[in-house]
């Protein structure tokens, strides 16, 4: 056995993860050494993701500042193993609370590429599941479903969207607890391949924890999404408008201002995907509008969302 | 005798971060990584013991190694392989198959000679382990 030999391949970094090319993990840094940690932190990959979370998503600071926090722990980790000093790595589950359309899922998507980029994840995708994927319908079909379900989620994130439908208090024979304590192993064996984000409203995920006090211990962050102010959402409709390059008259912004403000104290107001569904709605004002003029258009009118077509709504209270 | 069939089975055994690395080839290749296990190593024995379902879906090779060292842990006396399938039209078959785990001690085969009509001489194989009966092969001191 000993007349040939084979480049090994698990030795031969991949071209996939293009930091450990630039920076070879054996090199260790003397104990005197500097290191500058901004041209480190644009090597990795990882400002691209932190800043276009800055720009692209309105509002919610302190779940911005949480990301932040966790990217640079992980990042001095990285750095404090090139002098030598180990560290277990952090756990990192997690549990997003808020309320609907507050952007627990774009986050999340967005925490896959950081971890990535970090090189806490080899993948980076995101696996996002409900209770009907985990839970099974028989004896026996639960088990094989999760672990399915999770061999896929490996190396990347594991989202699970309104976590506390997983555990029934009501039902005795519900297959739930079973899909818990297999993620429960899998959380805990395999954390460095997988980050489980748990997802939800924030007293239901509250009582959720009360009754799986095993889930609870194992989430080392829980952030808090906090429900977006009318400025913020006035200023989401503009990024979501500009994005179907669509854009609104002076007035129109004036208008859009006031329909929020009416829209949030009604029942059902989901936050930004409420403010998608109206821009929807209006979209479809501005083009009955133009049908039914008849008249001459240019690019303008066909970008420009004039007030008339918010005012219409059914919140203002004339009827649409 | 350290039997020798599929990949590698001339190189050294695979270490488990070279195990890795072969899987995440075969899902980049877009094949399904599958595991199956045997007591029975005779080399006409294609039909192995299936480890659970073949993953069709992972995305990184942590999934199959999970389940190759969870077959060990059940199986430490039984030859283990991973099974790599390519689905694609035209193909349809096993791309890639590899031993990532057999038993310390390979008693290896018995060559029989059966004398045939006309000085004839037929040749066949028998693994000393299968003498013994399914579930006692490959025991310590067995």
């Amino acid at each position: 056995m000993t007349g040939f030999a084979m480049p090994a391949p698990g030795r031969e970094p991949t071209p996939a993860e293009p930091h450990e090319n630039d920076e070879p993990d054996e090199e260790q840094l003397a104990d005197d050494a500097l290191v500058d940690l901004g041209a480190w932190q644009k090597q990795l990959a990882i400002t691209g993701p932190l800043e276009r979370l800055d720009a692209e998503l309105v509002g919610i600071e302190p779940v911005k500042t949480r990301v932040r926090e966790i990217a640079a722990l992980l990042l001095v980790d990285q750095l404090r193993a090139r002098f030598g000093l180990n560290a277990s790595r952090p756990t990192l589950h997690m549990c997003f609370t808020g309320s609907p359309g507050t952007g627990k899922t774009t986050v999340a998507l967005r925490m896959a590429e950081i971890l990535k980029g970090l090189g806490y994840l080899r993948r980076g995708h995101l696996v996002s599941v409900t209770r009907d994927d985990l839970v099974g319908e028989y004896v026996g079909h639960t088990a094989p479903k999760t672990k399915a379900v999770l061999n896929r989620a490996l190396g990347g994130v594991l989202l699970i969207d309104e976590a506390y439908y997983l555990y029934r208090a009501d039902s005795e024979r519900d297959y739930g607890p079973e899909a818990i304590e297999i993620l429960l192993q899998v959380m805990e064996a395999q954390r460095d391949d997988l980050v489980v984000i748990l997802a939800g409203y924030r007293d239901r995920m509250d009582s959720f924890f009360a009754s799986n006090p095993g889930i609870a211990s194992r989430i080392a962050h829980h952030i808090d999404f906090p429900d977006f102010t009318v400025d913020e959402l006035v200023r989401i409709a503009e990024l979501m408008a500009d994005r179907e390059n669509h854009r609104f008259a002076p007035e129109a912004r004036q208008a859009l201002r006031e329909y929020l403000e009416r829209r949030m104290a009604q029942p059902r107001f989901a936050n930004a995907r409420s403010v998608r569904n109206a821009l929807d709605r209006m979209r479809l004002r501005q083009a009955n509008r133009l049908v039914a003029a008849g008249e001459l258009v240019g690019k303008d009118d066909l970008v420009r969302l004039e007030p008339a077509d918010i005012t219409v709504s059914r919140v203002f209270g004339t009827g649409s | 005798m350290r039997i020798t069939q599929g990949t590698f089975s001339y190189l050294p055994d695979l270490t488990d971060d070279e195990i890795r690395a072969q899987l995440q080839y075969a899902i980049e290749a877009g094949w399904a990584v599958a595991v199956e296990f045997t007591d029975d190593p005779h080399p006409r024995n294609n039909l192995w013991e299936m480890w659970g379902l073949p993953m069709f879906d992972i995305a990184d090779a942590a999934a199959g190694l999970a389940e190759i060292r969870a077959c060990r842990d059940a199986c430490p006396q039984h030859y283990v392989r991973v099974c790599a399938y390519d689905a694609s039209y035209g193909r349809q078959t096993t791309a890639l198959s590899f031993i990532v785990h057999r038993p310390p001690d390979e008693p290896g085969f018995r060559l029989d000679r059966q004398e045939a009509s006309d000085r004839r001489i037929r040749y066949t194989l028998s693994p000393y382990a299968a003498r013994q009966p399914h579930s006692r092969r490959y025991q310590p001191g067995g």
